[in-house]
């Protein structure tokens, strides 16, 4: 693969893009992380290529492209979907949140606070290299928003849509259980 | 993938006729199998007509006691729905079966019945394939063919065109429920039964249905029987999650005082759409369940099989999941 500079990172302004692509851009408004952004984008611009070369927003990551792997996954209206088997002019309408998206500002420290889930695979050693992690652990919040999930068998037959190619799966399965055991109401 | 236009529809009657104006157009629901295909340029569409804002969401019941699945309606809404669950688990039980949580969350019920097969050479535009360039040749036939069918493979001149299969889980429950497809496009309405959806290859594999340039799925429409007492859905595959069926069986059965009334039983996996025989489900009536007629019934079924190498282990191991199915079925405690 032919990979330029001008390939890896498209801003919105880019001159080194083709120019059948500039040409066949069109306003696309997203709402990620609750921010309303105008972006130009051709119509075959996968929502995972949206977030990742144009709004830099690099936590979701591409493994595979083709909705085999889970590190892509997002929370579309608190649903967890690959977002690299959508477009992003079809998701105009709805609420996007990425892995930037989960933590909290916390009001007496002024630090961000993570996500329980966030929290809970730092403490239980979740990951190795941390590729598959952000789809891990968007994925998991997919999980305990659908609620279907009541053992641990359950959680890994459910959280399957996420590889992890370093094996950490032990330990993703204890993260994910222990925030599950902690906010009994979710689950 | 390609250069294209988007629109997205209003209204089932626009999406329709804009579908009809243009011959490269394709409608897009979920996009979990068509983006996928165009990303590896096997779907070419020069215009995609997004159908999600159609309102087909719903899951309603109607007159005949059934229940109508919206073909907008996603598999993992229909899965967990109440009345699925409880009315027709075995339909639940196959889509859970199927994909990951974020396929499901995003497949619809009507891009399932659509979805294309997984051959390998299908989806690779280097070798030929008569399902994706009709006559250039099935490279599967002499290939790895260890995912590809071994039952309704051959065309009426003795010939094998193709040996893909229909990777749906969904679909082979359907099957057995006897559900029926509603459809709407150029030329109006019209219902065809899911058993009459898919077809065999015979020698023009590029067509997977029967659905017509320009038609547009609204529902499935499920009868009022579920089978809710004695089900099963056996799925054997090479991982246990997260992975297409090697071979699976939908068996659903009446039993009443010790004796079943009705059978059904849908093989996933085996042929180019799933496969049921009736008239063999016809010899289960009025017996007893048990192994010995199981296993007269799973033979039968598998009589004029054909492998083609690799995947020549699929007809012992189909015979097994039947029996295995139907046994599992007999002995699932009733639904309370
Ligand atoms: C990694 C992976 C694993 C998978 N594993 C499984 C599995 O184990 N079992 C299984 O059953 N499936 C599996 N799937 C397939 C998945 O179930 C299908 O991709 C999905 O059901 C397709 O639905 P969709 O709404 O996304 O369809 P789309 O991709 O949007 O559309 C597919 C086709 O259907 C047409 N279409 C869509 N809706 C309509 C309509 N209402 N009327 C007419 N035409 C329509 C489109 O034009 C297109 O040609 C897997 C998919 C992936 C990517
Ligand atoms: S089995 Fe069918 S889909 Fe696969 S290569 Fe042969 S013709 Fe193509
Ligand atoms: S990058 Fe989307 S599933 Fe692998
Ligand atoms: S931590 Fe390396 S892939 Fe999961």
């Amino acid at each position: 693969m032919n990979l330029t500079l001008g390939t890896l990172l498209p801003t919105n302004e880019s001159p080194s893009l083709p120019a059948i692509q500039t040409a066949t851009r069109q306003p696309v408004t997203l709402t990620v992380n609750g921010v309303k952004t105008e972006l130009q984008l051709a119509p075959w611009t996968s929502l995972l290529d949206a977030l990742r070369e144009y709004m830099h927003l690099t936590g979701t990551k591409k493994g595979c492209d083709h909705g085999q792997c889970g590190a892509c996954t997002v929370l579309v209206n608190n649903k967890r979907i690959n977002a690299c088997l959508t477009l992003a002019i079809m998701q105009e309408d709805t609420q996007i949140t990425t892995i930037e998206g989960l933590s909290s500002l916390d009001q007496t420290s002024s630090s961000s606070k993570l996500h329980p889930l966030q929290r809970a695979f730092i403490d239980h050693d979740a990951f190795q290299c941390g590729y598959c992690t952000p789809g891990q652990i968007c994925s998991a919040v997919g999980l305990l928003n659908e609620g279907h999930a009541k053992t641990a068998d359950d959680v890994r037959e459910l959280m399957s849509g996420n590889i992890c190619r370093c094996g950490a799966y032990p330990g993703i399965v204890a993260a994910i259980t222990s925030v599950m055991d902690s906010q009994p109401t979710t689950v | 993938m390609n250069s294209f236009t988007y629109a997205r529809a209003s209204g089932i009657t626009q999406a329709v006729v804009e579908r009809s104006a243009k011959t490269d157009a394709a409608f897009i629901a979920g996009g979990t199998n068509l983006l996928d295909l165009m990303k590896e340029n096997v779907a070419r569409p020069t215009h995609l007509i997004d159908i999600n804002h159609l309102p087909l969401t719903t899951i309603t019941s109607i007159e005949s006691g059934g229940l109508r699945l919206g073909a907008l309606v996603t598999n993992a809404d229909t899965a967990y729905h109440q009345q699925v669950t409880q009315r027709y688990p075995l339909l639940s039980q196959a889509i859970l079966a199927g994909a990951s949580a974020q396929l499901r969350n995003m497949a619809t019920d009507g891009g399932n019945l659509m979805q294309r097969t997984r051959c390998y050479y299908f989806y690779d535009t280097a070798t030929p394939c008569n399902k994706r360039e009709p006559g250039s040749g099935c490279s599967a036939i002499t290939g790895f063919n260890r995912i590809h069918a071994i039952l309704g493979t051959y065309a009426q001149d003795q010939q094998v065109y193709c040996i893909a299969t229909h990777p749906s889980d969904m679909c082979v429950a359907l099957a057995a429920l006897e559900a029926v497809v509603r459809v709407t496009g150029p030329d109006g309405d019209r219902t065809i039964p899911l058993a009459e959806f898919h077809r065999l290859p015979g020698d023009t594999p590029h067509l997977d249905n029967v659905l017509q340039d320009g038609e547009l799925i609204t529902a499935i429409d499920l009868p009022a029987d579920g089978f809710p007492d004695h089900y099963a859905y056996l799925k054997l595959r090479d991982r246990s999650s997260y992975a297409f069926a090697l071979v699976s069986v939908a068996a659903a059965l009446d039993i009443q005082d010790g004796q079943i009334k009705d059978a059904r039983i849908a093989l996933g996996g085996v042929a180019h759409r799933p496969w049921r025989r009736p008239d063999l489900e016809a010899t289960l009536t009025e017996k007893a369940p048990n192994k010995t007629v199981f296993q007269y019934v799973a033979d039968a079924m598998l009589e004029g099989a054909q492998g083609f190498g690799h995947n020549t282990f699929k007809i012992e191991l189909a015979k097994r999941a039947i029996v295995r199915a139907l046994l599992q079925a007999t002995n699932r405690p009733s639904a309370v």
